[in-house]
């Protein structure tokens, strides 16, 4: 590690200015990422603005019925709220998936958004990857690419985002508030993330310097019920080979709204809106929904070691959105 | 009561370590900082470089070797300590980020609250049941165990936790709830079993 500066800041605003968009400057949430990436020599801060003492802890209820949660709640207090249990089980079902308990209690929402993938070559300083060092190369397209994307990859990264939370925020339509030098603005959390394509050292839309200041979450459909499943190689404690949300209302048995997202699968949490179109205005039954999810996972690539992924994913959604359509 | 033990134990006052080289109150630029935190009930003050976490602190400069380093990468458990009543990775903790906090570790667990000064009820059923093998692990599941025992007194879920179940009370601790909720803590031994029936023993 190198050596690093550290300041705490106080306000959104010293935040902002002490870290100024320079590329050796790094916000600190819980760190669980980004210090362990730090060790791993990926990341070389030289500066460490630390946020979490800014007043950006709660979680409230809006005017508009809206939800937000400020950026740095930690994941065990966002899943374990009553209002994000009640209206949002998608949401808490999502953080209870991953990672552990320790974890979960140091870990924050905006660091969620913002983790990086766990693709063991961006890990391994010695492999090639173009996500750490752009124009490198790909160890992991003609490498163990298991645990890597089937959706939306390019020649130039594989890489999936290892993030359950997002998955869940894709599928209730959340919103990312930031601050930056040029002031706030919103990014919906479905283009938060980006695809690869010829630039996959950028894993978010996020300008320099730009810091997530909270997420909202709007309010779903009177009636709606959501739910996330995730399968991974062992019980508890490891990131998804494939996880699913969904969200699901229905009128008089036919379906009003639909919302579904894939974890594991991409390079961002894939919104599966040719399942939701063939899903909407219909009355589902076993093979409609089936042939939904086929819609959407009929656009898979996948690679050498993740075929599995396709038909792991698709029996996933099927299962859930049965589940979801008997309950809703 | 206010206590006047040291972190080894022991009666102390304030511990200061200050070797760390730093130009004088840390200006823009500085890579080490000055951080204050009670450690098992003991004031500490130190000099820390910024990239020092919490585990390296207490292992290396208080001299704490209970809290271990297994992976030091957040993936075995071996470091878990609580910081202000919540279990975390102690590796992955930049000491500098816990200006303020209060740190147990295994060695101040026989003095917490729920305990008789000598064992913490969950070290006494550890031991009554043999819940362990080499021990590497050991200190880092009985501080996971405390801090998720309050979890689930104070209502929080996991992701085995029925959903439907009312948020305003305490999880019921079922052996498929202590499995999950322990999961971040790695025994290589495979003591499980025993460190579950350890775990039961408390909650009931």
């Amino acid at each position: 590690m190198k050596p690093v500066s550290y300041l705490r800041a106080s306000s959104v605003e010293e935040a902002a200015s002490a870290h100024g968009g320079r590329t050796e400057a790094r916000y600190l949430g819980g760190g669980t990422n980004l210090v362990d990436l730090m060790k791993l020599g990926v990341e070389r801060p030289e500066v460490l603005v630390d946020i979490t003492r800014l007043p950006l802890d709660g979680v409230r209820e809006q005017p508009d019925g809206s939800v937000r949660v400020g950026a740095t709640v930690r994941n065990s207090d966002l899943a374990a709220h009553p209002l994000v249990r009640e209206r949002y089980p998608v949401v808490s079902q999502a953080v209870l998936s991953g990672a552990s308990g320790q974890l979960r209690n140091m870990a924050t929402t905006g660091g969620n958004l913002l983790q990086r993938t766990r693709c063991a070559y961006f890990q391994d300083l010695a492999k090639a990857c173009n996500k750490r060092v752009p124009g490198s190369g790909c160890a992991a397209v003609v490498g163990v690419n298991h645990d890597h994307a089937v959706l939306g990859h390019s020649p130039h990264c594989v890489a999936t985002n290892p993030s359950d939370l997002c998955v869940a925020l894709a599928a209730v339509d959340a919103v990312v508030e930031l601050a930056g030098p040029g002031g706030g603005r919103t990014v919906p959390v479905t283009e938060f993330h980006r695809l690869p394509g010829d630039h996959p050292e950028l894993d978010t839309v996020i300008r320099p310097g730009e810091l997530i200041t909270g997420v909202l979450l709007p309010p779903l459909p009177r009636g709606a019920v959501s739910h996330y499943r995730k399968v991974r190689e062992r019980a508890s404690y490891a990131f998804a080979l494939a996880s699913v949300a969904a969200v699901l209302q229905l009128e008089g048995g036919e379906i009003r709204h639909a919302a579904v997202a894939f974890g594991g699968l991409a390079h961002r949490p894939w919104r599966a809106r040719r399942t939701e179109t063939a899903l909407l205005g219909t009355r589902p039954s076993q093979e409609s929904v089936a042939r939904a999810v086929e819609a959407e996972l009929a656009e898979a690539v996948p690679l050498r070691d993740n075929a599995y992924k396709v038909s792991l994913a698709r029996d996933l959604a099927t299962q859930v959105l049965g589940s979801l359509s008997t309950t809703a | 009561m206010e206590s006047n033990k040291g972190p080894h134990g022991g009666p102390g006052t304030t511990i200061r370590y200050a070797p760390w080289p730093r130009p004088a109150d840390s200006p823009p630029g500085a890579t080490g900082s000055p951080v204050t935190l009670r450690v098992n009930d003991a004031p500490v003050e130190a000099e820390v470089d910024h990239r020092t976490t919490l585990l390296d602190l207490l292992r290396e400069r208080l001299a704490l070797t209970g809290s271990k380093k297994g992976c030091d990468h957040g993936q075995c458990g071996a470091c878990t300590v609580l910081v202000d009543g919540r279990r975390v990775n102690s590796c992955l903790v930049l000491a500098v980020a816990l200006d303020g906090c209060d740190v147990v570790t295994v060695e101040g667990l026989a003095r917490t609250e729920d305990a008789d000064g000598d064992l913490h009820p969950l070290q006494r059923a550890f031991l009554e049941r043999d819940a362990f093998q080499c021990g590497y692990c050991t200190p880092g599941q009985l501080c996971s165990a405390v801090g998720m025992l309050a979890e689930a007194q104070s209502g929080q879920p996991s992701v085995v936790t029925d959903p439907d179940l009312a948020t305003d009370g305490p999880v019921p601790l079922t052996d498929d709830e202590i499995r999950e909720r322990m999961s971040g803590n790695l025994c290589r031994c495979g003591a499980y079993p025993h460190i579950l029936e350890a775990v039961q023993d408390v909650v009931s």
